[in-house]
């Protein structure tokens, strides 16, 4: 029951990480009054990251003090229609944020944009491979937006982001050792690269050695101080390893708290509430015009807050999870293929090496940085010619030293015992002599990987559970392995003493048991019709066109690299569409 | 050596209890010093934590069983030695260990085991419910509590339940073992401010710096070992040599 009623806004947003602050930032500076509503506390790098209490492993990656905790919310997660689903009860394989920040406040920084050939997938795919080449239950598509449109956005964000990188080509001139399958740049990055550990400089070799292209991992780790457009500072990163999972001690990392936030604060029409959960975004009685969203407080209370437009900013599959809690558009149904609410839910397709060395080789792996290190893209996007080899998608393949702590990476040869002398004698010989090397596949989108609401299950606001439909397909097991196999030669080049090699296996079930990634996609896809997609391309509402819906939510399938960096060339792209198309004349900017 | 009270009381033990502690059935909880170079004599100091959660015969059996999971020996300490009792022990009065994180809604369903944790057990439960269905299966199997079993046998019983072919009910031997097994590598490996990782001893045998947290003169020192010792966020931080 709504108790009470806020005074009416412009712009409501819910949820304050990256795509919530971008928002926040840009339609404020159209002179928009903007409420941003946020489930979780007021965080900041102090006291978050203060050090030394930041630097503590149990309280942070083992306890998850900043993530949202499964007894708050959570999901159900089966493998098949046919199964019964049970709920994500313990965090493990992926580690959804919350509070001021979002994921944003936690993350590790690598920055990338996207390959140009990913935007438009099954167009591509089908210009070089033919129709026949893409798997009938495969529901990939293209994302209505090119590379060229996005391209000032991505340029923008780096700089607000403070991104250290070397680019490689710049308004078609080569400038420098970047990665030469990278599309063309209209700038290069604001902070030269960072420096390379000693794992990122012997893969860098041995990458080389091999025949492919090596080059430094963008990363939003300051490889210097920095001001950013905003006027927000950054310190130069220490490499201080306690970076996935923490906040930065060290205002280094770029989030929303450190790069946008302290702007936003100044801003007279700008109000961040914080432990503000939405329950739902209310329409109107045609059911194409959002009239505001309902709120709960942390006491309980239920507020309705009106607004002119509304924007779902709550990360990956909690905007698919509001729009089926609203009843706004039509929920998918894989045995029909109709509706779009839940569609092409994705995830990340990963796999690993681990190399270890003898007692006299330090690798020195607690050193590092949430965004450092070398990757090679031979074998990402349509880098290579999938012809012969029979599957879409691929994987950048990297050495991304974030830095090692024990009780999380205390890694020894497969084959050791976990417990007993034994174990104790392979973490103390392996600790300081290992190095990590990682495949960072693509997940193609198939008919019967989706979103819906769970029957059973509901969190402490009453909601029923999100459910997700989610199992790995051959395509995707085919191409890790490929890429497996291609990562093991550098590996083996790298000349180890030991290397221990994680894939999957055709057949084997989406394990929920260990750490993957936080890059989820898919729900609330973008697109060129509303068939297929929930919203245009400009991240905008097919039927209510005054709701928008921005995140990793929108990808139509999963991409190589990791979500961030388009997910906030994109929040900017849909902001200048509002700003200098939808203000002037609200209502649909594409018709449908 | 020293072996107090044991009716809730505090347990002290020194070197010689922790050596005889299992052949005797006594509880062992020693404090050894391992500088970075390995084992050296004992440091015959006292140290007494009287356990809050957990009771005697609890106790004594995950003691125990930690001193299994990461046992004393010349590489560094063992689990006994860091402490790693009264980490569990605190840490069962922290949220954590009244379930806080967990959701723990029923339904259970009957899943595939891909999908993790399906049971309705915060962590206080599966100490509290499982060490006695221990207790109680190893009586009857040997008529002698684990802590009096020797070495291997304990080693025995560890694999089995980490088959999970040591029927334990109403929580599962595999899930008991899980659980002790996490707690005890948590508190060998935890900053010491939480009560295990004693003097940092876990840290300085794998050659972990702890909370120095600025590499930024050694990233590019290439395959030179980090010379200086682990600090913790806390008041151990002091302690340790180069
Ligand atoms: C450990 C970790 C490492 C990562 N590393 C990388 C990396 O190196 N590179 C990369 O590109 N990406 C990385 N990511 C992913 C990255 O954090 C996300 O892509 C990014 O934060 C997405 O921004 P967002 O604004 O969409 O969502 P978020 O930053 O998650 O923000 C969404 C906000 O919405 C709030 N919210 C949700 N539902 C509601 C509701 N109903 N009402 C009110 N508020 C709500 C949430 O509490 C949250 O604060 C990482 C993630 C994690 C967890
Ligand atoms: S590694 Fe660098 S960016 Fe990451 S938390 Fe440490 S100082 Fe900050």
């Amino acid at each position: 029951m709504v108790s009470r009623n806020e005074k009416h806004t412009d712009v409501v947003i819910v949820g304050f990480g990256w795509v919530g602050a971008i928002m926040a930032r840009e339609l404020t500076q159209a002179g928009l009054n903007v409420v941003a509503l946020e489930r979780g506390p007021r965080r900041d790098t102090w006291p978050e990251g203060a050090y030394p209490s930041s630097i503590d492993e149990l309280t942070h990656n083992t306890r998850h003090a900043l993530f949202l905790q499964p007894s708050q919310s959570t999901v159900t997660v089966r493998h098949r229609d046919s199964d019964v689903a049970a709920p994500y009860r313990q965090l493990a394989a992926f580690l959804p944020g919350t509070g001021v920040g979002g994921a944003g406040l936690h993350w590790s920084g690598c920055h990338w944009r996207i390959s140009p050939v990913e935007l438009r997938l099954r167009s591509h795919y089908e210009e070089r491979y033919g129709k026949d080449f893409i798997p009938q239950d495969m529901t990939i598509q293209d994302w209505g937006v090119s590379y060229e449109e996005l391209e000032p956005h991505f340029a923008f964000a780096e700089s607000v982001f403070g991104t250290s990188g070397q680019a490689y080509k710049v308004n078609g001139k080569i400038v420098g050792d970047g990665n030469p399958f990278d599309a063309d740049r209209s700038t290069p990055f604001p902070l030269p690269a960072m420096k390379n550990t000693y794992s990122a400089e012997l893969y860098s070799k041995a990458a080389a050695e091999c025949g492919y292209h090596p080059f430094r991992i963008p990363s939003a780790n300051a490889s210097q101080a920095y001001t950013n457009p905003y006027g927000c500072q950054m310190g130069a990163c220490t490499f201080c390893g306690f970076c996935s999972g923490y906040a930065c001690y060290n205002y280094s990392k770029a989030s929303p708290n450190v790069n946008i936030l302290p702007a936003l604060e100044r801003e007279s029409r700008f109000e961040l509430r914080v432990e503000c959960d939405v329950l739902k975004v209310e329409t109107d009685s045609s059911g194409k015009k959002a009239t505001g969203v309902i709120y709960r407080t942390s006491k309980g209370e239920e507020v309705r807050q009106t607004a002119d437009i509304v924007i779902l900013a709550s990360f990956a599959y909690n905007n698919p999870y509001l729009l089926l809690l609203s009843g706004i558009g039509q929920p998918y149904d894989p045995k029909t293929g109709e509706g779009t609410v839940g569609r092409n839910f994705v995830y990340q397709n990963e796999s690993g090496v681990t190399l270890f060395f003898g007692q006299d080789k330090f690798t020195n792996p607690f050193i590092g940085a949430g965004g450092n290190g070398v990757a090679i893209d031979d074998f990402n996007a349509d880098n290579f010619d999938h012809g012969p080899l029979g599957f879409v998608g691929g994987a950048p393949i990297w050495v991304n030293q974030a830095g090692s702590k024990p009780i999380s990476s205390a890694t020894v040869p497969k084959g050791t015992p976990q417990w007993g002398a034994h174990w104790k004698k392979a973490v103390k010989d392996s600790f300081q002599h290992t190095i990590s090397i990682h495949a960072h596949g693509t997940n193609m989108a198939f008919r019967d990987c989706y979103l819906s609401l769970d029957p059973t299950y509901s969190d402490t606001a009453g909601r029923p559970l999100l459910r997700i439909t989610f199992n790995w397909h051959d395509n995707d097991v085919k191409m890790i392995r490929y890429v497996t196999d291609r990562m093991a030669d550098i590996g083996r080049a790298m000349k180890p003493e030991s290397m221990s090699v994680e894939t999957k296996e055709f057949g084997e079930e989406f394990d929920l048991r260990h750490y993957q990634t936080t890059h989820i996609a898919g729900g609330a896809i973008m697109g060129t019709s509303p068939k297929d997609s929930v919203v245009n391309r400009y991240l905008q509402h097919w039927d209510v066109s005054n709701l928008f819906v921005i995140g990793s939510s929108a990808f139509p399938q999963g991409i190589g690299y990791n979500p961030t960096g388009i997910v906030a060339a994109l929040a900017y792209w849909s902001a200048k569409a509002i700003r200098e198309r939808y203000l002037k004349s609200p209502g649909p900017m594409v018709q449908a | 050596m020293s072996v107090r009270s044991r009716n809730g009381g505090a347990v002290v033990c020194g070197r010689r209890a922790m050596l005889q502690g299992t052949a005797l059935g006594l509880v062992v909880a020693a404090l050894f010093h391992f500088p970075s170079e390995g084992v050296s004599e004992a440091a015959d100091r006292e140290y007494a934590y009287r356990p809050v959660f957990f009771s005697d015969d609890e106790w004594q059996t995950l003691n125990s069983f930690v001193d299994r999971l990461i046992p004393a020996d010349v590489e560094g300490p063992g689990a006994l030695e860091a402490h790693v009792p009264e980490f569990i022990d605190r840490q069962m009065n922290t949220p954590y260990g009244h379930g806080s994180e967990w959701y723990l809604r029923p339904p259970l369903m009957k899943t595939s085991a891909a999908l993790g944790y399906q049971f309705l057990f915060t962590p206080r439960d599966i100490y509290k419910q499982g060490l006695p269905a221990l207790h109680s299966a190893i009586m009857q199997r040997y008529g002698k509590p684990f802590h009096q079993l020797d070495a291997g046998e304990r080693d025995r019983i560890i694999g089995q339940m980490e088959k999970g072919s040591l029927t334990l009910s109403p929580v599962p031997s595999k899930l008991l073992f899980g659980q002790i097994l996490k707690n005890c590598k948590e508190g060998y490996f935890a900053d010491p401010i939480h009560g295990g990782n004693y003097e940092m001893g876990a840290w300085k045998m794998i050659g972990f710096p702890g909370a120095r947290a600025d590499f930024t003169d050694w990233v590019d020192r290439y395959g030179a070992r980090y010379p200086l010792s682990p600090v913790s966020v806390g008041v151990h931080g002091v302690q340790g040599g180069v």
